[in-house]
């Protein structure tokens, strides 16, 4: 059950984190602490027609909530900022494969929690800006 | 000691290393519990029958058996919900009075949130500045620091006496006399104390002592303030209600005498009751082979800890069942996780005490904790369970 939570691709995003750090101007930025363990996730990224063309991720915590979000940032890295916003958890679950359940399934959602956040408060600034 | 059998919860087969967090009850005490609800149940200070009458005597000394045990007269002893509370009595009611604007409140680096947030709001409120005794890189409190600090005439000392998260014992004898040779009053956290070494208010000479009873074997929702009478006597009431006045009138009211001031509305009678009982138990056992059964234990783990190379130890060998410690680049969590499928019960987070943390660098600590129920059996358990996280995070 622990060999496959923490499987190799896991350690390995958790070690090597891909897209993390931060982006100097992004346009969507959010952030959230899950508070049952203190773990911390930002993202920021920025939208070009329509797509989301840069993304970082920055944070602290296990190595659960921390890869989860890594690989979800290169998963949505040029896709449609729209469709982004459409993921659901299932959909990011299967992505991430590996055997979540209970108090974890919050740490592997984290990231996929403020990506939806700063989506969602991105898209609703801009149509309150253009209407 | 040879006493997890009178633990019922310890017949499973977990092995429990987090009595710093709570720990758990031997069977007298939950009989205790049990046994006031069933012989005894009727409010307190109130029924004209026999079985009111019964429950008062027996929540009344609940509180001469406290006393005794740390050393103080029976008025000094206020029943609260826990420690937390205690401490937010103190603030509210103390600290309102005697903390102006300008003024300061020292506390420490090792300081469980309970006793830093709410002097962190009386604060703000009447505009005083908070001050803190950094720790040396042992995990110790920086003794030259505190005496440059206490000089700065402080309205209050609060001060943990043994850490939660490192398990420092701090002289808190060699503080107060300090303190009060600046004129400042002290309160003491004996929170990890109260479980693990005998205490004497008087000799020590503390101004204010908390504990919270879930943590020393009894039931949870019941805690301890002591404070000296001539302080008490002259504190305003915290929380209003019956119990605690004397007259009410229509505009205002006249207060109880202490500690019944202090315990406005219908107190936790059973909890009183148990942790009277966990009070005897300890005793029975004895508190010094406690504290020596406890000293034993964490010197063998700290070796054992030790000798893994991957394992990061904090704090020092001063130190009383508590030890936190990380295993190689991975999160507290993601061990806690393992050891837990080995049925290994330890904390992992930061232990209520973010800022201590932050000095230590680091997010989160494993946390393990012992009570009087653990052996050398659990600390080889825990180190073959850390050897099986090895081998799951390719360390
Ligand atoms: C040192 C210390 N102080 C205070 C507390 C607070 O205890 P309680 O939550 O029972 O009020 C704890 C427990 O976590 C503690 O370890």
């Amino acid at each position: 059950m622990m060999e496959q939570l923490y499987q190799e691709v896991i350690l390995d995003y958790y070690r090597n984190p891909r897209n993390k750090g931060h982006l100097d101007n992004p346009q969507i930025k959010a952030c959230d602490v899950n508070d049952s363990c203190g773990d911390e996730i930002t993202i920021e990224a920025t939208e070009k027609n329509g797509k989301m063309s840069e993304i970082k991720f920055s944070g602290q915590g296990c190595a659960i909530s921390q890869s989860a979000a890594s690989m979800l940032t290169e998963y949505v890295q040029g896709k449609s900022v729209e469709n982004i916003a459409k993921l659901n958890k299932e959909e990011v679950l299967k992505l991430l494969n590996i055997p979540v359940s209970g108090m974890r399934l919050k740490c592997a959602l984290l990231g996929f929690k403020v990506l939806k956040l700063g989506i969602i408060e991105y898209l609703g600034g801009k149509n309150g800006s253009s209407s | 000691m040879n006493v997890k059998k009178e633990f019922p919860l310890l017949k499973s087969k977990v092995v429990y290393l987090d009595s710093a967090a709570t720990a758990q009850k031997p069977k007298v005490v939950i009989d205790s519990v049990k046994s006031f609800y069933e012989t005894s149940n009727a409010n307190v200070h109130r029924g004209m029958y026999d079985l009111g009458e019964k429950a008062t005597d027996l929540y009344e000394s609940s509180r001469t058996n406290v006393a005794n045990f740390i050393g103080a007269g029976t008025t000094e002893i206020v029943f609260v919900k826990n420690a937390t509370e205690a401490i937010n009595l103190v603030a509210n009611s103390w600290g309102f009075v005697n903390v102006k604007k300008g003024d300061k409140i020292l506390l420490t680096e090792l300081e469980h949130h309970s006793n830093i947030v709410p002097w962190q709001l009386l604060a703000k409120c009447v505009g005083a500045k908070l001050l803190y005794v950094p720790i040396t890189k042992d995990g110790e409190l920086d003794k030259k620091e505190f005496s440059k600090l206490i000089k700065q005439k402080p309205k209050l000392f609060a001060v943990t006496h043994v850490s939660n998260v490192l398990g420092t014992i701090n002289p808190v004898k060699k503080f107060i006399a300090e303190a009060h040779k600046n004129k400042v009053l002290v309160l003491v956290d004996a929170s990890q104390s109260v479980p693990r070494t005998k205490i004497d208010v008087k000799n020590i000479n503390c101004d204010f002592l908390v504990f919270t009873g879930h943590k020393a074997f009894g039931p949870m929702g019941v805690g301890v303030l002591y404070a000296k009478k001539d302080l008490l006597e002259n504190m305003p009431p915290f929380l209003g209600g019956g119990s605690m006045i004397k007259q009410v009138h229509l505009q205002e009211s006249t207060f109880a005498d202490v500690p019944a001031r202090f315990e406005a509305g219908t107190p936790n009678v059973a909890g009183a009751v148990g942790l009277a009982k966990a009070i005897d138990w300890l005793q029975e056992k004895g508190m010094g082979n406690i504290q020596q059964h406890e000293k034993e234990l964490t010197k063998y783990a700290r070796k054992k800890l030790k000798e893994e190379k991957a394992i990061k130890l904090y704090g020092s060998e001063n130190n009383a069942g508590v030890i936190s410690f990380n295993l190689g680049d991975m999160h507290a969590h993601d061990v806690a996780a393992v050891l837990n499928e080995e049925n290994i019960c330890v904390r992992a987070g930061h232990h209520c005490a973010m800022p201590l943390m932050n000095k230590l660098g680091v997010p989160a600590t494993v946390r393990v904790s012992f009570g009087p129920y653990n052996s050398k059996d659990d600390v080889d358990k825990l180190m073959s369970a850390i050897q099986r996280a090895k081998k799951v995070f390719r360390l």
